[in-house]
């Protein structure tokens, strides 16, 4: 039994082949300006990956994230919030709290021990609280994004950030650059405000342990120092946590298929 | 060839005096500086009467800004800081004017400033500025009586506005005229946050919309998010607009056509309103610390 999953975020597609449940094959790739000819490379490199796989291989196909609706290839789709719950749960079957913060929207997920959705809050209106923010701190502190994290366990101390906003949030840190605030603290508020939105998000489903962080941000190590802060609780991370949504998705394939037969 | 970068969102700086004004003659001179988040306003008044202003925009250090602004009010009236017989600080960065005797909230001076410019009939003033907007209620003396206010959020404010201008490298005077050079209204962008918004701008544009058409959407998203922030206090009339955005036609227009409402006109720059009003409460702190003297 192959089945796949389709992640298309606002940044980036995520194909995730599995057989039997266990990974084949996976892809990711820049989401562009044309959705609909991302995806379908997107999907023949997997495809490719796994072997040289057909379309008619594959027993059941499921699109996720923002644009799923765009994955032609699909034979249904399912939320992102249910893809992310049973694809953290599938990775650590201890996790209750899952936190998905990509380039455009960042949610926080209540699930119960069997990887399924409780309640959930969702951010998808403001880019403060998603990837585009840090993205956009980086790009004012004139480092790439991986240095912005790195810089951020060096800060020594606190400054705080008063703006919410990124439009305004980029005109402070250019403040704080004149009035020579270190990078590394700069990037420490940037993280923590970061964090605050989220952790906000957090508590309006009920912090529950273990808490899992997934999505592109949980490669920013300056993200997770903050959350850890902000939450007072340890975090586990998945080995390649932007893949979570596409095997969340491609895991409920499965169920489906092994509910049929 | 070398090419210099066109900044699109700035607006020009001045100053202005009134020639047929002798300061001399003059019982009180006051004044009102407004340092805000983007641009700073000094005003001068004679007896209360508008006398010279500066209207630029705000450097990184709030004092200077503070200085240069009513430095640039003063030139050639043959006048001084010490001649000014009191002088208020508003706005966002109102402690950090160095001249000032009191500083207050830009809440108050533009409802007074509003009062002065638009005349005692004005009951709501809505305050677009560079980084916030607010929705005033006030009585027939310009007293504060009720407002609302968002300074978390780009969305409604000039700096939104500003972004704009340089994505679609519209000069930001420009920006309203055009947005109103379509022949049906499109429909508003989609996305409140400005940053999202951009995103989805870039994607019209590349859909093959016109300048235009993409200024529009985004002016009538603008305009219905004001109006929302209006509707939670309600409009009671008459009604005026003050700040930056006051001088956008595309965001006044549509306000008053979602409102079904006119907002009043004034042949002064809606931007001073804040230091009108500081300059009008520097007017009556002085004469009572006269008369308390």
């Amino acid at each position: 039994m192959i089945t796949a999953g389709i992640d298309v975020g606002a940044k980036t597609i995520k194909v995730m082949l599995l057989k039997d449940s266990e990974p084949l094959a996976k892809t990711t790739i820049l989401a562009g300006l044309d959705t609909r000819s991302t995806l379908d490379r997107a999907f023949a490199e997997a495809l490719e990956a796994a072997g040289g796989l057909e379309r008619k291989d594959l027993d059941f196909v499921l699109g996720t994230g923002a644009g799923r609706q765009e994955v032609s290839v699909a034979d249904d789709q399912v939320t992102e919030v249910t893809a992310a719950a049973r694809g953290a749960w599938s990775v650590f079957d201890t996790a209750r709290t899952v936190i998905d913060v990509g380039a455009e929207e960042g949610r926080a997920v209540r699930c119960s021990d069997s990887g399924r959705v409780e309640d959930f809050a969702v951010n998808e209106k403001c880019a403060a609280g998603a990837g585009t923010f840090t993205e956009a701190m980086a790009r004012a502190l004139e480092v790439d994004l991986e240095e912005l994290g790195r810089m951020s366990l060096r800060s020594t101390q606190a400054v705080p950030m008063n703006a919410q906003c990124t439009v305004f949030a980029e005109s402070e840190v250019v403040s704080l650059l004149h009035a020579k605030t270190p990078k590394e603290d700069i990037s420490r508020a940037v993280h923590d405000a970061m964090a605050s939105r989220i952790t906000s998000m957090v508590r309006k489903v009920g912090l529950q342990e273990d808490v899992v962080v997934i999505g592109g941000l949980a490669k920013n190590v300056g993200f997770l120092d903050s959350m850890k802060r902000n939450l007072e609780t340890e975090i586990l991370v998945p080995e390649d946590p932007e893949y979570v949504g596409a095997l969340g998705a491609a895991l409920i394939a499965a169920d489906r298929l092994a509910e049929r037969r | 060839m070398a090419e210099t970068a066109v900044e699109y969102w700035r607006w020009k700086e001045y100053n202005w005096r009134d020639p047929d004004l002798d300061p001399r003659e003059a019982q009180v001179i006051s004044a009102g500086v407004d340092v805000g988040s983007v641009s700073s306003q000094a005003v001068v008044m004679t007896d209360g009467k508008l006398y010279a202003f500066a209207n630029m925009r705000t450097g990184s250090d709030s004092p200077e800004s503070a200085q240069k602004a009513i430095g640039w009010a003063l030139e050639e009236t043959g006048l001084t800081l010490e001649d000014l017989h009191f002088v208020v600080g508003t706005g966002y960065g109102r402690v950090n004017v160095p001249f000032a005797k009191k500083a207050i909230t830009e809440i108050a001076c533009h409802a007074r400033g509003a009062n002065f410019m638009y005349g005692p009939s004005v009951r709501t003033v809505l305050d677009m500025g560079g980084q916030d907007c607010k929705a005033i209620h006030c009585d027939e003396k310009g007293k504060v009586k009720a407002f609302l206010m968002n300074d978390k959020c780009a969305a409604g404010t000039g700096r939104g506005m500003e972004v704009m201008a340089d994505l679609l490298s519209v000069p930001i005077e420009e920006v309203g005229a055009m947005s109103l050079d379509v022949d049906e209204e499109p429909p508003p962008v989609s996305s409140t946050c400005v940053v999202f918004a951009k995103s989805e701008a870039s994607g019209l544009l590349r859909q093959g919309w016109p300048k235009n058409r993409v200024l529009a959407a985004y002016c009538a998203a603008m305009s219905h998010r004001v109006c929302a922030l209006l509707g939670r206090i309600g409009v009671e009339e008459k009604f005026a607009i003050t700040g930056g955005i006051a001088k956008n036609p595309g965001i006044v227009k549509r306000i008053e056509k979602e409102l079904g409402v006119q907002a009043l006109k004034s042949d002064m720059d809606t931007q001073i309103a804040g230091a009108v009003g500081a300059a009008l409460f520097a007017r009556v702190l002085y004469m009572k610390s006269r008369k308390t003297a």
